[in-house]
């Protein structure tokens, strides 16, 4: 079994379909894939979210992805796995994050996808910037992020 | 060493980047961001609350008590907020 990976970072918007058949093409042991994707909210409790800015640490935000997902290929019997991560500033309605999980039977897929984004969400050296009537904000961490980062350590 | 910064630590310092040569008490990343925080009133805005701050050594999560010699690159910033 072979697996393959991407993980790219970009300014520019994502294409679901075109990045599952990328994955797909070509392979006949990919029984399953589950995709994930973030996309910005205009609203955050009563505030109207006029954009997102995100920032990154370039090298160390695909080095940290790729830990991950070496992590994820290990415990599950993935097949192939994409990631991508948009930067810059971002409009509510569009893409941020892209999770794929290919395997031969989904429950590795739901469950490596889930885990990934636990993880990329707490660790992964990404900062939000929100636009709102009342200015632009860094997004504060949730604590929740954290406890479920924690739920993949226990059993 | 190269240290960076980023998201509102990059904001409060005023700069993404810089070479910085501690004095050889320096030896972890807690020392370290206390002697930056000495250095002037950006600096100590920046790391007023240091429990928050998190920190990379050569591009992967280091925690506070990590030792800095050998360090090629150190990064300060926020509790991450992507995905």
């Amino acid at each position: 079994m072979t697996a393959a990976v991407t993980i790219r970072i970009q300014q520019a918007d994502f294409d679901i379909a075109q990045e599952i058949s990328a994955l797909t093409q070509g392979r006949t042991d990919i029984g399953a894939v589950v995709s994930f994707s973030g996309i910005c909210r205009g609203r955050e409790g009563s505030e109207t979210i006029a954009a997102l800015t995100l920032e990154h640490y370039p090298g160390m935000a695909e080095a940290e992805i790729a830990r991950h997902a070496e992590t994820a290929m290990s415990r599950w019997p993935l097949t192939g796995l994409t990631v991508v991560h948009r930067v810059g500033r971002i409009v509510p309605g569009e893409n941020i994050v892209l999770v794929l999980t290919a395997s031969q039977h989904r429950q590795a897929a739901f469950q490596a996808g889930e885990f990934l984004m636990d993880y990329l969400k707490a660790n992964a050296p990404f900062w939000k910037r929100e636009e709102s009537a009342a200015g632009t904000n860094w997004v504060d961490a949730h604590h929740g992020d954290d406890a479920a980062t924690a739920r993949w350590t226990k059993s | 060493m190269k240290v960076k910064y980023f998201a509102w630590v990059r904001e409060r310092v005023g700069k993404s980047e810089e070479t910085v040569e501690p004095p050889a008490s320096v030896r972890t990343v807690d020392d370290l961001i206390r002697w930056l925080a000495g250095r002037g009133e950006t600096y100590a805005h920046a790391f007023e609350t240091p429990r928050v701050i998190r920190a990379a050594i050569d591009h992967a999560h280091v925690k506070s008590d990590t030792m800095i010699a050998g360090a090629r690159e150190i990064a300060f910033f926020p509790p991450m907020t992507g995905g």
